[in-house]
């Protein structure tokens, strides 16, 4: 993608914000994130008229709106292939797929991994409230076990699954996550997957204060979230707390918590978080509270340039056209044909 | 056979009007290469002609058995034809197998080649034989040349030094040739096709080439039975032209092409592969050069998805499919007539309920095209009646969709998709272009104004600066676009997307009578494939002075303007559809008037006999 040149004069929060009556519910973690993009926008020097918000259905999806760029919200669980289109028409677009748990994973789990291993030029965002919103609050393939829902009133039997150890199964090839009330973090996360070209794929943990209230608290709490947080930074070891730190087990491949100082552990003993680590990515995204802190930052960049589905594809164009484009009228003559003269009056064929 | 009244003397070639083969053998016998061979030459030496190629359901169907069967039509003569014809004058069967499942279709007296090299006993045994038909008195009822086609292939490659798989497997060429001499069919251009398919492999070509040769020679040398000899087909009075054969999903194809083309737009067709429109998505493929990009998506809903996000940004979106993948697409179309955005749907129609008869040909989709839908869903459906009207519906829809900002459903069928007739070749410079003009004027923008005389939406694509806006599946205010509930908002919206498709009907050919007077005791209705099998049957009608006419509809929805006074100008409407009463239904209820069906639902095209016989039935006993 060529970048186009930053507008001028530069373009500020309010620019990015569209004349529509925000309509969530009072304390939504979904405000938090619209205004952390409406801020970030303008940094990133990018121009209204080419930036693409595409949804899906859901509390979540009807962020486009709240945007004044082009957006469109489409139907339940298929923003990616709808962005598909978008960007195979115009590999130029700045797109990002705004999607939830349920939009993303459930209903729309099939596009998310074909997009994901795919790896388009766009940035997703997840809104994970592990409940589904518009619906009025049933459990999703992010409700944990117990999890007591209109639909689930025994509690959930339902194994959930971790979004960003699903995008990296799929191949997915840039995978963070960010906390909706850490502003600072979660734009600087965005950012990233902005620059990365091709997918990526941003995890954001999102309350919502009427369904599934304070799901994320027991590590977005302002008192527990340094100890429960794992920030990571590519190149610097992994600490986290007043002196916690993670290491693998010696001898396995599973991760640990130590403590520095104690029992002998030095800081050189923790792992160092390397981006482009596939394996250790894996790790990172299914460590679950207690037992271990929730890693946020980016958890995985592959830095084995895979050339984006939509480029390939115009790649491929070019070549097919590299003498221009065809003639139909020679195409449709091409191959075994005949002429017939001198019966002007005769039979059309049947 | 129709023989003419006199055989010509000056050659023992026995003269004739018209003439219906069907190839016949196992799926690796290469009976469609035969079929098509057989076709592509017949056309090149000027007659008329229609294909029907029958595939079985299984890909590699175990060798011998009834359901491994693959067999190809074709009809030509010297005049102009509609229809593969009704049974066969001609059968070729490759195999024991092949005879079972064909021969009840042969007409009484028509000759049977057979190739007694496969009538062993194991391949008795699996197509269900206790005794060899050609044994005893079971096939006495037809001319019955019997060849051992396999021995004299073998012997004609000899020298070429193939294994014995390839050496066999050119039984199909030794058998091209023998019916070429039959019907005096030259066989260059076989020969040529030949050389160009095995250019990497120039022994099989010329081996093929010699079995095609063998086979030719063996009808000029050996002795024939009694009553078996060849025979001459005199060119068609075809219309000045140039000409070539089409399929009904290549001319789709091609029409998709042209429509992009004359809108000036760029195309995005995205598919998922399925059975009877796949070769839709082949050809696209390999037309990148052409303007569009082909994208094999995920599932049909990724498909049609795909298209939608590519007209959202200003392209031309396609998806083509069959009634499984329509299905899947029908949340998505809601969506594009939501948000007024041009999409174009194809889809090849096959037998169904589910997954139904895939290979097989049905009209089944078509109330589920025209209404299938949630919510108050309008949108354009067209209807090709013949391979080459594919390619004229095609453009059509791509004309439609663009200018109205609408889903158009084009519904084609298995038989067209894969049948095959002449076609004069249109020169696409002669159609008017239809350039598309996307919004780029921010003054007074919303994204839901309105052209006052079509009432299509404005087409403002993201990149055009000052055009920002959002638009979605959810209800939108009529007067700014922005979401709105409000009841009599949604009540005027739901109105105006209904009137936006009927003005459609205004930019539309009137209804006209295909063939007959424009009042009478009888009008046939048709729409789709059934075209060629109407207009044969009313014809033959009409020979024994019976006031029939045939109207065939290629505008499903809306309707020609003009339909409901044409069909009151005939005492009685007859509806021939293969599906269980669709168009009837339509017809009865939009216009009151007292249509009665005629309904086939067997997988295969009419036979003109059926129709013509219901028409005779109908008059009758009127
Ligand atoms: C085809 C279809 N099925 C069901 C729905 C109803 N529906 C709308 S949103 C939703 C779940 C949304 O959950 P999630 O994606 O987590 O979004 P949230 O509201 O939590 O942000 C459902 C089931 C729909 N709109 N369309
Ligand atoms: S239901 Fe929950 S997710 Fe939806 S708007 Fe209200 S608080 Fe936000
Ligand atoms: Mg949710």
């Amino acid at each position: 993608m060529t970048p186009l040149d930053p507008p001028n004069p530069p373009l500020t929060r309010k620019d990015f914000t569209s004349d529509q009556e925000v309509r969530w519910c009072p304390g939504c973690g979904d405000y938090a994130i619209l205004a952390a993009v409406q801020r970030m926008l303008p940094e990133l020097g990018v121009r209204r008229e080419n930036t693409v918000f595409i949804s899906g259905i859901g509390c979540s999806s009807r962020f486009p709106y709240y945007m004044n760029t082009y957006g469109f919200h489409t139907i339940h669980g298929r923003a990616p292939a709808i962005a598909t289109g978008l960007k195979l028409a115009n590999p130029q677009l700045d797109v990002w797929l705004i999607t939830g748990d349920g939009d993303g994973l459930s209903i729309g789990g099939n596009h998310l991994m074909h997009l994901l291993r795919r790896n388009l030029n766009l940035q997703i965002i997840l809104f994970n409230n592990r409940i589904y919103g518009l619906t009025k609050g049933q459990y999703s393939p992010t409700s944990l076990l117990g999890k007591r829902s209109p639909s689930s009133p025994m509690g959930s039997v339902d194994n959930p699954i971790a979004p960003a150890a699903f995008a990296l199964g799929c191949g997915a090839r840039f995978v963070a996550r960010g906390v909706d009330t850490d502003a600072k973090n979660l734009i600087a996360t965005l950012t990233r997957a902005h620059e990365f070209q091709g997918t990526g794929f941003v995890e954001v943990f999102q309350n919502c204060p009427v369904f599934n209230d304070g799901a994320f608290d027991h590590f977005t709490a302002k008192d527990v979230a340094a100890q429960q947080q794992l920030h990571l930074e590519h190149g610097k070891p992994m600490r986290f707390g007043d002196d916690k730190g993670l290491r693998l087990r010696p001898g396995s491949l599973d991760i640990e918590v130590v403590t520095v100082g104690e029992n002998g552990v030095t800081e050189a003993d923790l792992l160092v978080h390397d981006e482009t680590n596939r394996a250790q990515a894996f790790l990172l995204a299914n460590l679950e509270p207690p037992a271990f802190p929730v890693a946020v930052g980016v958890l995985f960049r592959s830095d084995e340039n895979l050339v984006p589905f939509e480029v390939g594809m115009h790649e491929q164009n070019k070549q097919a056209r590299a003498r221009g484009l065809g003639d139909i009228n020679a195409l449709m003559r091409k191959g075994h044909t005949w002429k017939v003269d001198g019966d002007p009056t005769g039979d059309q064929p049947g | 056979m129709d023989t003419f009244a006199s055989t010509n003397s000056t050659s023992q070639r026995e003269l004739i009007e018209s003439v219906v083969i069907r190839f016949a053998g196992d799926s690796g016998d290469g009976m469609q290469l035969t079929g098509s061979q057989f076709s592509d030459t017949t056309a090149l030496m000027g007659n008329d002609l229609s294909t029907l190629p029958d595939f079985p359901a299984e890909i590699r169907a175990p060798a011998g058995t009834t359901f491994g069967v693959s067999g190809f039509q074709v009809h030509f003569a010297a005049h102009d034809i509609m229809t593969p014809g009704d049974a066969p004058d001609v059968l070729v069967a490759m195999n024991p197998a092949a005879l079972k499942v064909n021969l009840r279709d042969l007409k009484p007296g028509g000759l049977l080649v057979v190739n007694t090299g496969a009538f062993t006993a194991g391949n008795l045994k699996k197509a269900g034989y206790d005794k060899n038909p050609l044994e005893d008195s079971s096939l006495d009822g037809y001319r019955l040349l019997k060849i051992d086609i396999t021995k004299h292939t073998l012997q004609s490659v000899e020298s070429f030094g193939l294994g014995n798989k390839e050496a066999v497997r050119a039984k199909n060429m030794w058998t091209l040739g023998l019916m070429m001499w039959m019907f005096g069919r030259e066989r260059e251009s076989t020969a040529e096709w030949l050389r160009g398919k095995f250019a990497k492999n120039p022994n099989i070509a010329e081996a093929n080439i010699a079995a095609l040769n063998a086979g030719h020679v063996y009808g000029e040398t050996a002795e024939m039975p009694q009553g078996i000899h060849a025979y001459e087909v005199p060119k068609a009075r075809l219309q000045e032209g140039h000409y070539r054969n089409v399929t009904g999903n290549e001319a789709t194809a091609w029409g998709l092409l042209t429509g992009g083309k004359l809108a000036g737009l760029e195309l995005v067709l995205g598919s998922y592969p399925i059975t009877p429109a796949s070769t839709i998505l082949h050809s696209l493929s390999n037309l990148r050069a052409y303007g569009i990009t082909t994208f094999q998506a995920e599932d049909e809903i990724a498909a049609v998805c795909a298209a939608i996000g590519a007209s959202y940004a200003g392209a031309l979106g396609i998806t083509t499919t069959s009634g499984p993948g329509l299905a899947l697409k029908t949340e998505a179309i809601g969506l594009a007539v939501s948000t007024e955005l041009p999409l174009v749907v194809v889809d090849v129609q096959r037998g169904g309920p589910s997954t139904g008869l895939p290979t097989k040909t049905e009209q089944s989709d078509l109330l589920f095209a025209v209404y299938g839908r949630n919510g108050d869903c309008p949108l354009v459906v067209l209807a090709a009646s013949t391979p080459g009207d594919c390619f004229t519906m095609a453009v059509e829809a791509v004309r439609l969709a663009t200018k109205y900002m609408t889903p158009v459903i084009l519904l084609t069928d298995g038989f067209l998709a894969n049948s095959a007739e002449p076609w004069k070749i249109p020169d696409i410079n002669s159609f008017e272009p239809f350039p598309v003009k996307h919004r780029t004027e921010p003054a007074g923008f919303h994204p839901f104004l309105r052209d006052p005389q079509t009432l299509a939406r404005n087409w403002a694509v993201p990149g055009t600066p000052g055009l920002e806006h959002r638009i979605g599946g959810l209800e939108k205010n009529y007067d700014s676009g922005n979401i709105s509930y409000d009841p009599d908002n949604h009540h005027k919206m739901v109105k105006v997307r209904a009137a936006k498709i009927a003005g459609v009907g205004d930019d539309i050919p009137l209804q006209k009578i295909d063939q007959g007077d424009d009042s009478g005791d009888l009008l046939v209705v048709g729409w789709g494939s059934t075209y060629g099998a109407i207009s044969s049957a009313v014809l033959g009608a009409r020979k024994a002075g019976l006031k029939v006419s045939h109207a065939h509809i290629r505008y499903m929805h809306p309707m020609p303007k003009n339909l409901g006074e044409v069909l009151k100008r005939f005492k009685h409407v007859l509806v021939p559809e293969m599906n269980n009463g669709m168009l009837v239904k339509i017809l009865r209820s939009d216009y009151l008037v007292d249509a009665r069906g005629l309904n086939k639902i067997a997988g295969q095209p009419f036979k003109i006999a059926e129709i013509e016989a219901e028409i005779r039935g109908l008059l009758a006993s009127a």
